[in-house]
């Protein structure tokens, strides 16, 4: 009983989020070629924040982040490296509720 | 802003709460740093909170506290694609005077639980992120944050910053959280008006209901997914392994779309309107991912130290613990004057042995391999349950003697005699 993917912006837009501008605090220092266990982020991610780009490079776009620590944990698991920290204090989600 | 405390404490959810104000009431100086705007802005529960941990914090806390409903029914299902058969427990003996479990919204407790902390003389700072740990050689004698100026002294820091831990695997006093043992769980607020909840359960004015359910919602992967009745909103929710989601490529969002389309979850859903949608890690690994929780200067608290009996869905009474035990440990310490090295603050995993916590997750020490290794529970024994039901209620001419007979078939054919002796061996032993 697959239904079809839900656009997961449509969900992101109910959230509050204070995004500190020009400072991701996740990034990929060395371009990341997405093997095939890096390209699971692109669906596992619950914000779909990250995508694979034209040329095969993993790529994020981190304004819908949650901040939970998935892609770090299954790319360390695979033996890649994204950095990753919580944004400065006061940015980034904002649950109203949680 | 002195640069140096008695104690820090990193992070403001029911873990470093609770360390804080035990610790504030025993007139230690205290420092709690937060990252979010405020106490919750961060955090995510479903959230069944348990009043007895709270009471023993807070013994008056239900005159103020911002609680949802108490809960008066429990209904466990087991989901197929079209059916559930389940089990309820509802008594008005959760009508009692002081009840035991309520719902809550994370974001407004977590709040006043901090203005408690303050309130008992704890300095409460937020909007800030801690960094890493100061050391002098392997001792930890602060914290480094994000803001400028930011390194700050103590005795001893508890770490109480949630499932990542992040500022212990900074400092290299944990590893990295393996895929295996922690759940993503993603979550929508769905409101409607007090009184359509209450007619929809069946509930009075600050009565609750828990759904908890499992089976193929899930598509094979380990998890479960729920719906609680908050006063005016209903929490709906679902996690699974990030191991499991990472093999099955499964989107969450499509997973938990999926779950609220369900026939049997839906109309309970009907007309609400979302207003949120979140998502945060819950630590499964139980008993044997608990990592190394003190050592010179420091003690790790609450989800932090993988404090969660996942099975019972506890973990912010846990962390309540934890963070109790681990601030009174410091307090005996510093009345009898002996310093915070890592020898005298094992007296803290000590603690934790004896009580509940470690009791409860030795006890299911097993389940979280067992449950891994046979999936079977979540994907055929849900489908052969709504099977039998489904043969035993329709009325349809065949005797009950061959439908009793259908249905054992059904089993064997399902999951065969030594499969289904086995599995129930294997709850049995991972349960007992
Ligand atoms: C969907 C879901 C449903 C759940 N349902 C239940 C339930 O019904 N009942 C139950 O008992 N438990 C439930 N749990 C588990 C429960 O939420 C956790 O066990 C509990 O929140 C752990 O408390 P904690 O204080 O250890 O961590 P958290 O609540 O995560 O708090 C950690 C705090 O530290 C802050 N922080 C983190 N890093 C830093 C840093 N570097 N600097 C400064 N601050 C920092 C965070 O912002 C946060 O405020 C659920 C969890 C989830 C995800
Ligand atoms: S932290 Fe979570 S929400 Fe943010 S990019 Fe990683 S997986 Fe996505």
């Amino acid at each position: 009983m697959m239904i079809n993917s839900v656009k997961v912006e449509e969900k992101l837009f109910q959230n509050r989020y204070v995004v500190d501008e020009g400072r991701p605090h996740i990034s990929i220092s060395e371009p990341l070629k997405a093997s095939p266990a890096l390209r699971t982020l692109v669906d596992i991610c619950p914000a779909g924040c990250w995508s694979v780009q034209p040329d095969g490079q993993l790529s994020g776009t981190l304004d819908g982040c949650f901040e939970c620590g998935t892609c770090r944990i299954v790319a360390k698991a695979v033996g890649q490296e994204i950095q990753w920290a919580y944004p400065r204090g006061g940015y980034g989600i904002l649950y109203k509720f949680g | 802003m002195p640069e140096r405390f008695d104690a820090i404490v990193v992070g403001a959810g029911p873990a470093g709460n609770a360390a804080a104000l035990t610790l504030a009431e025993a007139g230690v100086s205290v420092l709690l740093l937060e990252r979010g705007e405020y106490p919750g802005s961060k955090n995510v529960q479903g959230a069944i909170m348990y009043a007895d941990q709270l009471q023993a914090l807070i013994p008056d806390f239900r005159d103020d506290a911002p609680l949802e409903r108490h809960i008066v029914e429990q209904r466990i299902w087991m989901l197929d694609d079209s059916a559930h058969v389940g089990t309820h427990y509802r008594s008005d003996g959760f009508n009692e005077e002081l009840p035991n479990r309520y719902t809550i919204i994370r974001a407004q407790f977590d709040k006043w639980f901090a203005k408690k902390v303050q309130a008992a003389g704890a300095l409460l700072i937020c909007e800030t992120t801690v960094t890493e740990l100061l050391k002098d050689g392997d001792r930890v004698v602060g914290v480094r944050t994000d803001r400028a100026g930011g390194d700050i002294h103590a005795d001893v820091v508890i770490l109480a910053d949630g499932v990542n831990a992040l500022v212990a695997q900074r400092s290299g006093l944990r590893d990295e959280l393996k895929p295996d043992n922690v759940a993503l769980a993603v979550k929508e607020m769905h409101f409607l008006p007090e009184e359509v909840i209450q007619q929809r359960f069946n509930i009075g004015e600050n009565e609750g209901v828990v759904i908890e359910a499992a089976g193929t919602i899930t598509d094979g992967m380990l998890g479960t997914g729920f719906i609680y009745t908050n006063r005016e909103s209903l929490s709906v929710g679902i996690g699974c392994l990030v191991s499991d989601f990472a093999a099955s490529k499964t989107r969450p969002y499509d997973l938990l779309e999926r779950f609220k389309q369900h026939p049997s979850i839906r109309p309970l859903l009907a007309g609400s309107e979302v207003k949120e949608y979140a998502a945060h890690l819950i630590p499964e690994g139980g008993y044997r991912a608990v990592p190394k929780v003190f050592g010179d200067g420091w003690l790790m608290a609450g989800d932090a130290g993988q404090f969660v009996n996942s099975l019972h869905r506890e973990g912010s009474n846990m962390a309540m613990t934890t963070g109790r035990i681990a601030a009174e440990t410091v307090i005996d310490l510093k009345r009898e004057g002996k310093p915070m090295n890592g020898r005298n603050l094992s007296l803290y995993r000590k603690r934790l042995e004896d009580s509940y916590v470690m009791k409860d997750l030795r006890k299911y020490r097993d389940l979280p391999q067992v449950l891994h290794r046979n999936k079977q529970f979540v994907t055929t024994y849900p489908k052969l349950l709504a099977g039998a039901a489904d043969t035993w209620f329709r009325v349809d001419g065949v005797d009950k003697r061959s439908k009793e007979r259908q249905i054992v078939r059904s089993f064997l054919k399902g999951r065969s005699l030594r499969g289904l002796v086995g599995d129930a061996l294997r709850l049995a032993r991972a349960v007992r």
